[in-house]
C-alpha cells in the first residue's frame, strides 16, 4: 500500500498517526479515570459510568445555550465553565447516588452491577423525558474547531490536543488528590483495610461518599469533553462504557498506573492496527488480544499487593 | 333479546346506506368524503379486523425508548400527523382511523411480541412501524403468519420483498444508483472510498455501490472499503487512511452516534468537505441535528425527500408538521416516507373499497399517491415505490439545498440483478 507515495507523504501520515494514537490514549485515560478510582478504590461496579458522562455532555449544551442567550461575548470561553459545572452536576449526582444506593450494597459486589446497571436505565430514561430521545448539537466555539496546520501536510485536530490537554491536567491532580493530599492517604488506607481504617478514626462512610462523588465528578468532566468528538444523547453514554471496562480491568482493577498503561498499550494497538486493518478487524484483534493476556494474567497489568 | 334489538337499530340504517352507496360510486371516484358513502362493515371487513362502522384502528409499532427512540421519532410523529389529517378529512370509507401505538424499545424480540399482540388482540386493520432492518426482519414472519399489513418507512438495503409489508422508503438501487452517476458525471468523481457501519444496511448498499463503479461507470475504481462497529466513536485512523489515499469521494454510510462522531473528527482532521467530495445516503436533517450544521455543511447527500423540497405538497406539508410537533423539529427522508404509509393505506383501502389485507395487498400495486411531500408516488408490483432520488448539499443551518433530481421516477428494484 506504500508503493505509490513519496517519503515526505509518508513521514507525514505516519506523524499524524501517531498524534491519532496520543488522542485515542487521552480519550480513554479521561473516560476510564473516574471508573478506575470507583472500581478501583472501592471495589463498586459502576455500570452507570457513562451515563454520568452524559450528565455532564448536556451540563456542557444546556451551559452553551445560556452562555449564548445571556452573554454571548463569554462564548469563546463557555468551555472551561461548562466542564466545572459538568464536574459539580456529575459529582452531586454520584454522592447523591452513593448515599441512596451504593452503600447499602458495599457488602455485595455483585449487587451493586445489577443496581448500577437499573440507574443507568433509569437515567437514560430521565435523559429521554428531560432532553428528549433525538441527539442534541452542542455548538463549539469557533477556537476549537478545525485543525492546526503543522507543517504542508501534518494538520492536528484541535480537539484532540485540547482533549490531550485536559487528560494530563486531571491526571496529575488525581495523583496528587490521592498520593500526596491526607484526604487521599484516608482513601488509601480505606481500601487496604477498611476496619483498621474505621479504628484509627477515619470516617469511612464519608471517604466513600467523597471517593464516589469524586469519580463520578471525573465522568462528568469526560462527558463535557466527549461533546468535541462524540454525539451528545440519552443512550450515548453506552457507547463508552465497554472501553472503559476494557481498559479498568486490563490495567488491573486497584491500580492507576496501571489504568495508563493499559489505556497506552490498548489505544496504540487499536490505532495502529486500524491504521493497517479495518475498523471492525482492528476491534476484533484487540479484543482477542486483552482476553489472552488476561487469561494469562487475570489480576490485569498491574495489581496492588494487598493482604487479604 | 338484545341480540335482536342491536341489529335492529343499526340495520334501517345500514340498508339506506348500502342503497346510498350503490348510487354513489360517481361520487366517491372523486375523492370526496361523503358521509352517506359508507359502506356496511360487513361488506368491507370479512375477516374480523378491528373495524365498526364509525371506526378503524391502526397500529403504530416504534422504538420510543432505547437506542433507536433517536430515530424512530421523527416516524411516529409523522405517522400521527397523517391519521390527523385523513380524519380531518373524513377518514377511511368514512370512519375515523383510531390508531393503537406499541413500544418495541430497541430490542427485536419485543418487535416481534408487540406486532403480534396488534394483530392478533387488537386485530389492527393495518401497522405502520418499525425502522431497522433488524426489526423489520424481526416482525416479518409474525405479519406473514397472522396475515396482517406492514408500511414499513425506511431507506433499506433491499433483497426483501411480501404481500404483508408495503416498503414506503427506498430500497438500496433507487437511493445509490443515481447518486453514484451523478457524482462521477458532475464531479468526474473517479476514486472512491467507501465506509460504514458493520451490519447490514451498509454491507449491502456499499456491495452495490462497488458493483456498479467497478462494471458501470467508466475508469472508476474503489480506493478503500471499510467497516465500524455500531457506536464506534474514533475515526483519526481511518481519516489519515483517506488522507493517504486521496479518494475523489468518501462514500459513507455510517449511523447513529458514530455519525456524529465521525463529521465532527472529519472537520476537526482538517479535511474540508467544501473542497472534499463526500457523498452520503444516511445522514437526514434529523441527524444534522445532532451533528451541528456548522460540522457537516458542503457534503451531499442522496436520498428522496428534503426538507428544504419546493413542491405545493411540501410546502403545506411542512408548516403542518411544525404546527403539531413545534417549532424546532426537522423533517427527514424517512420521516417523509413514515408521513407516506397511512395515506397509502387509505387510498389502497379506498381502492379496494375494502380493509380486508388479501384485497389491499392485491389492490396495492399501481396506488398513486399525489399530495405526497416528496412529489408524485406510486405503489410497484413489488410492493416498493416509485420515487425521484435526490442530492441535495448540507448547508451550515442543518437544511440541504437540492441540488440534482432524477428527471423519471426511478424503478425500485429489490433484488438487482448483477449487483449482488
Amino acid at each position: 500500500m506504500f508503493g505509490d507515495y513519496s517519503i515526505s507523504d509518508l513521514g507525514a501520515i505516519l506523524a499524524m498517526q501517531g498524534f491519532a494514537g496520543l488522542i485515542l490514549f487521552s480519550v480513554y485515560v479521561l473516560m476510564a479515570l473516574g471508573l478506575a478510582i470507583i472500581f478501583g478504590q472501592m471495589g463498586v461496579i459502576n455500570m452507570a459510568h457513562g451515563e454520568f458522562m452524559i450528565l455532564g455532555a448536556y451540563v456542557t449544551w444546556m451551559t452553551s445555550n445560556v452562555v449564548q442567550h445571556v452573554a454571548p461575548g463569554l462564548f469563546p470561553g463557555y468551555f472551561f465553565i461548562a466542564m466545572i459545572l459538568a464536574f459539580i452536576a456529575s459529582g452531586a449526582l454520584g454522592m447523591l447516588v452513593e448515599w441512596a444506593l451504593i452503600r447499602h450494597l458495599y457488602k455485595r459486589p455483585l449487587d451493586t452491577l445489577l443496581a448500577t446497571w437499573g440507574l443507568s436505565l433509569i437515567l437514560q430514561q430521565a435523559y429521554r423525558s428531560i432532553f428528549g430521545a433525538r441527539e442534541v448539537g452542542v455548538e463549539l466555539p469557533e477556537w476549537m474547531m478545525g485543525s492546526w496546520q503543522a507543517t504542508d501536510s501534518i494538520q492536528i485536530p484541535i480537539n484532540g490536543m485540547f482533549v490531550m490537554a485536559l487528560t494530563i491536567l486531571i491526571t496529575i491532580v488525581v495523583f496528587y488528590i490521592l498520593f500526596w493530599s491526607s484526604w487521599g492517604k484516608q482513601v488509601r488506607a480505606v481500601v487496604q483495610n477498611r476496619v483498621m481504617a474505621g479504628a484509627v478514626g477515619i470516617n469511612t462512610e464519608k471517604v466513600d461518599r467523597y471517593t464516589f462523588g469524586l469519580g463520578c465528578g471525573i465522568a462528568g468532566i469526560a462527558g463535557s469533553a466527549f461533546t468535541m468528538i462524540g454525539s451528545t444523547g440519552p443512550t450515548a453514554g453506552q457507547l463508552y462504557i465497554v472501553d472503559t471496562f476494557l481498559v479498568v480491568v486490563f490495567g488491573g482493577a486497584a491500580s492507576l498506573f496501571g489504568t495508563i498503561a493499559s489505556a497506552f498499550s490498548i489505544s496504540q494497538t487499536q490505532s495502529t492496527l486500524e491504521f493497517f486493518l479495518s475498523g471492525s478487524m482492528a476491534k476484533v484483534i484487540t479484543l482477542l488480544t486483552i482476553v489472552a493476556i488476561l487469561m494469562v494474567r487475570p489480576q490485569g497489568l498491574f495489581a496492588l499487593k494487598v493482604r487479604k | 333479546m338484545s341480540d335482536e334489538t342491536k341489529p335492529g337499530l343499526k340495520s334501517p340504517l345500514r340498508r339506506k346506506l348500502l342503497m346510498g352507496m350503490a348510487a354513489l360510486p360517481a361520487v366517491s371516484m372523486l375523492g370526496r368524503p361523503a358521509f352517506a358513502d359508507v359502506p356496511a362493515t360487513s361488506a368491507v371487513n370479512t375477516t374480523g379486523l378491528a373495524v365498526t362502522d364509525s371506526e378503524v384502528t391502526v397500529g403504530i409499532l416504534h422504538s420510543v425508548t432505547g437506542t433507536m427512540a433517536i430515530s424512530e421519532t421523527g416516524s411516529v410523529e409523522a405517522e400521527k400527523l397523517a391519521i390527523e389529517q385523513i380524519n380531518a378529512a373524513g377518514g377511511v370509507l368514512g370512519r375515523k382511523i383510531k390508531f393503537i401505538q406499541e413500544d418495541g424499545a430497541s430490542d427485536w424480540p419485543t418487535f416481534a411480541e408487540k406486532a403480534k399482540k396488534l394483530l392478533v388482540n387488537d386485530k389492527c386493520a393495518a401497522v405502520m412501524g418499525c425502522w431497522t432492518s433488524a426489526s423489520r426482519k424481526a416482525v416479518l414472519p409474525v405479519f406473514e403468519q397472522y396475515n396482517g399489513m406492514l408500511y414499513y418507512p425506511t431507506f433499506y438495503e433491499g433483497l426483501e420483498q411480501s404481500k404483508n409489508v408495503i416498503y414506503t422508503g427506498q430500497e438500496a438501487t433507487q437511493q445509490i444508483i443515481a447518486g453514484l452517476d451523478w457524482v462521477n458525471k458532475t464531479k468526474g468523481a473517479k476514486s472512491f472510498y467507501l465506509l460504514g457501519s458493520d451490519y447490514i444496511w451498509p454491507r449491502t448498499s456499499n456491495k452495490i455501490a462497488r458493483k456498479h463503479i467497478e462494471n458501470h461507470l467508466q475508469g472508476c475504481k474503489v480506493v478503500g472499503e471499510e467497516y465500524f462497529p455500531l457506536g464506534s466513536t474514533q475515526f483519526n485512523s481511518v481519516i489519515n487512511k483517506i488522507k493517504l489515499t486521496k479518494p475523489d469521494v468518501i462514500y459513507a454510510i455510517i449511523v447513529g452516534g458514530s455519525n456524529v462522531a465521525f463529521y465532527k473528527q472529519l472537520k476537526a482532521a482538517g479535511i474540508d468537505l467544501s473542497k472534499q467530495t463526500l457523498l452520503t445516503i444516511s445522514v437526514t436533517e434529523d441527524e444534522i441535528d445532532g451533528i451541528g450544521g456548522e460540522n457537516i455543511a458542503g457534503a451531499y447527500a442522496c436520498m428522496k425527500y428534503f426538507q428544504s423540497l419546493d413542491n405545493p405538497n411540501n410546502k403545506a406539508f411542512v408548516p403542518a408538521f411544525k404546527k403539531m410537533w413545534g417549532e424546532k423539529t426537522v423533517i427527514g427522508d424517512v420521516t417523509q416516507a413514515a408521513y407516506l404509509g397511512p395515506w397509502l393505506w387509505k387510498l389502497t383501502v379506498e381502492k379496494a373499497q375494502s380493509f380486508d389485507i388479501d384485497k389491499i395487498a392485491a389492490a396495492s400495486p399501481g396506488v398513486e399517491f399525489k399530495g405526497a411531500p416528496e412529489g408524485y408516488v406510486r405503489i410497484h408490483e413489488n410492493h416498493h415505490l416509485w420515487s425521484k432520488t435526490r442530492v441535495g448539499r448540507a448547508k451550515a443551518d442543518g437544511q440541504y439545498e437540492l441540488i440534482y433530481e432524477t428527471a423519471d421516477l426511478v424503478e425500485p428494484d429489490p433484488f438487482p440483478k448483477g449487483y449482488q
